[in-house]
């Protein structure tokens, strides 16, 4: 088991503090100053914020980075003998949550460098964040029950509480580390075991809410970059194929959303019957193959189209850094013409890092967040202009 | 054509609204749409899952498979310890606790076969939960093992197996007190 990161106390703090912090002032939507004054203390909570914003996963660190651009373990597990969320009452919700914050008192020394957060008390502005961090479920940020997120300082590891699920376990690594996510997931489901009775049947393994979650309650699924595949006309193709082998393929954004850009999520839909290794080998396998066809395909461009290429990174990168208004479907792709062109050295001096933080900076909760109002979607688009040209280099 | 809304985006939506018989129509972008809340709908592809749970649930199978429910018999199925019925599980596609998957037995267990192709867990087993399991699944072992020397008439170690499989169910019956 590798030993976890220790964060600095600094980050720690920052963290429990600004979960709170202007969450209020988001809600109320007064009309901002037509000349804004520029002040110390608004760029000191600015940047806390874009602190907030980011995560682990959007480092562009791990293995396959150029490729893969985040893992994510999910168990799902339910208390024996309660009713399950969608149908317990608002009192029996009360009860998992004390449950939940009973665990992280009896176990400090697994759950120290974890704090549970309340989602009632987030402004529907912070809880789009949380959604477009993958920290909660869109479901979870919509309706206003008692639900919880408990969260490590890091993010790698959350846990929903009332979700559709008692208890959903996430583990988001950047890059490819199904195996590792695994492993952090079930250690930590191991501890929430070991304080609770898990709703557990002889045949059918883990009980869930949902009949397609029963068994081993696992969903493993990666956040991938494809652009090559689409350039090349493949993708289709390859993803049909995909679904035969039992997975499924959406937009980053879950279900229902499309994939714009190359960018595209798998992930497993069989939790029955197979064991949790075998389900995420699988994922594994298949992605493999996928990053090998997707390497096969940016080879093709760069020996075929080489000026062709470099042409689109550059104009994707000029009406970037030129644009005045941008809807977020426009900016992903053109973040991804970027980054194709950063990947294969044909555009220089933009950091990864920095175009999958702007994924999740450009996405309408954070726009709205960091501008610490409700804005209109045309604000939105002239917003994402302007957060977009600050950040690229 | 751009959209008649923004006016540079390709317009992909084209919306006929009629309210009080009036007519109107208009030619505008997916973003335009979905903020209008215009896509709030089936186009946003979310068709919710549990609309085929009741066709997988057996209710409209043609006849064969031995498990498939006969409706009548199974709309009185309810489970005594959260309510919720058995057509009310085909409707919002969710359980509403644990005990549902044994009020509802045998009925559902097409439905699992229809979704994962399986009807047996194969996965990680909780180490409390897990230790009583372990012990059960050893002695149906037993049993069958029990069986087989009966059968060659090898009633001694029979015997000896037999010791085994009470050993071990005191066992279970004590790790089941603990356990409560």
């Amino acid at each position: 088991m590798p030993e976890e990161k220790k964060h600095p106390d600094r980050d720690q703090q920052d963290q429990s503090e600004s979960f709170f912090r202007d969450d209020t002032s988001a809600e109320t939507a007064t009309p901002p100053p037509l000349v804004r004054e520029p002040d110390k203390q608004a760029a000191e909570s600015e940047k806390k914020k874009l602190e907030e914003i980011t995560s682990k996963w959007m480092e562009g660190s791990g293995p396959e980075a150029e490729i893969v651009i985040s893992s994510r373990i999910r168990l799902a597990r339910n208390i024996n003998g309660f009713p399950f969320p969608p149908l317990a009452s608002d009192e029996q919700r009360q009860k998992v949550l004390s449950i939940a914050q009973k665990v992280l008192e009896e176990q400090k020394e697994h759950f120290s460098d974890m704090q549970m957060i309340n989602i009632n008390n987030l402004s529907p502005v912070y809880r789009q964040v949380l959604v477009e961090k993958h920290l909660i479920s869109p479901l979870q940020a919509r309706e206003n029950l008692a639900g919880g997120l408990i969260i490590r300082a890091d993010e790698v590891i959350s846990i929903m509480v009332n979700e559709e699920d008692h208890f959903r376990i996430q583990c988001l690594l950047p890059g490819l580390q199904l195996g590792r996510g695994w492993e952090e997931a079930s250690r930590y489901d191991d501890y929430l075991e070991h304080s609770i009775d898990y709703a557990f049947h002889d045949e059918l393994g883990y009980l869930t809410a949902c009949p397609t979650n029963v068994g081993t309650g696992l969903r493993a699924s990666v956040m991938l970059y494809l652009p090559a595949l689409v350039l090349t006309g493949q993708i289709n193709h390859i993803l049909s194929a995909v679904n035969q082998v039992g997975l499924v393929v959406r937009g980053i954004y879950g279900e229902g959303t499309e994939m714009v850009g190359g960018l595209c999520q798998v992930s497993n839909q069989i939790t029955l019957g197979q064991s949790e290794e075998e389900i995420w080998h699988n994922l594994y396998s298949v992605t493999r193959q996928l990053i090998n066809q997707e390497r096969k395909g940016r080879q093709q461009l760069l020996n075929e189209q080489r000026d062709k290429l470099a042409d689109r990174a550059g104009r994707a990168y000029g009406i970037l850094k030129h644009a005045r208004l941008l809807s977020s479907q426009e900016a992903m792709q053109l973040i991804s013409d970027i980054r194709l062109g950063v990947d294969l050295g044909l555009l220089h001096d933009v950091p990864v890092g920095i175009l999958n933080k702007l994924l999740v900076l450009t996405r309408p909760g954070c726009l709205q967040y960091l501008k610490g109002r409700n804005l209109s979607p045309y604000e939105r688009d002239l917003e994402r202009a302007v957060r977009i040209k600050q950040f690229l280099p | 054509m751009l959209c008649q809304k923004c006016g540079h985006k390709n317009a992909s939506v084209h919306l006929t609204k009629i309210i009080n018989g009036n007519k109107s129509e208009i030619y505008i972008c997916e973003d335009c749409a979905r903020e209008n809340g215009e896509l709030d709908f089936p186009l946003e592809g979310k068709f919710p899952l549990y609309q085929f749970f009741s066709g997988m649930m057996g209710m409209n199978v043609p006849g064969g498979d031995a498990a498939a429910p006969v409706p009548a018999t199974v709309t009185g199925i309810q489970c005594s310890a959260c309510g919720l019925t058995y057509p009310q599980f085909g409707q919002i596609g969710r359980f509403g606790c644990d005990r549902c998957y044994e009020a509802f037995g045998r009925n559902i267990l097409p439905l699992f076969r229809r979704l994962h192709g399986n009807q047996k867990h194969m996965g990680k087993i909780p180490a409390r939960a897990g230790t009583n399991l372990k012990l059960r699944k050893k002695i149906e072992q037993l049993k069958l093992e029990l069986q087989k020397k009966i059968a060659e008439e090898a009633f001694e170690e029979a015997a000896g197996i037999r010791d085994r499989i009470r050993e071990l169910e005191q066992k279970l019956v004590a790790g089941g007190e603990t356990d409560a």
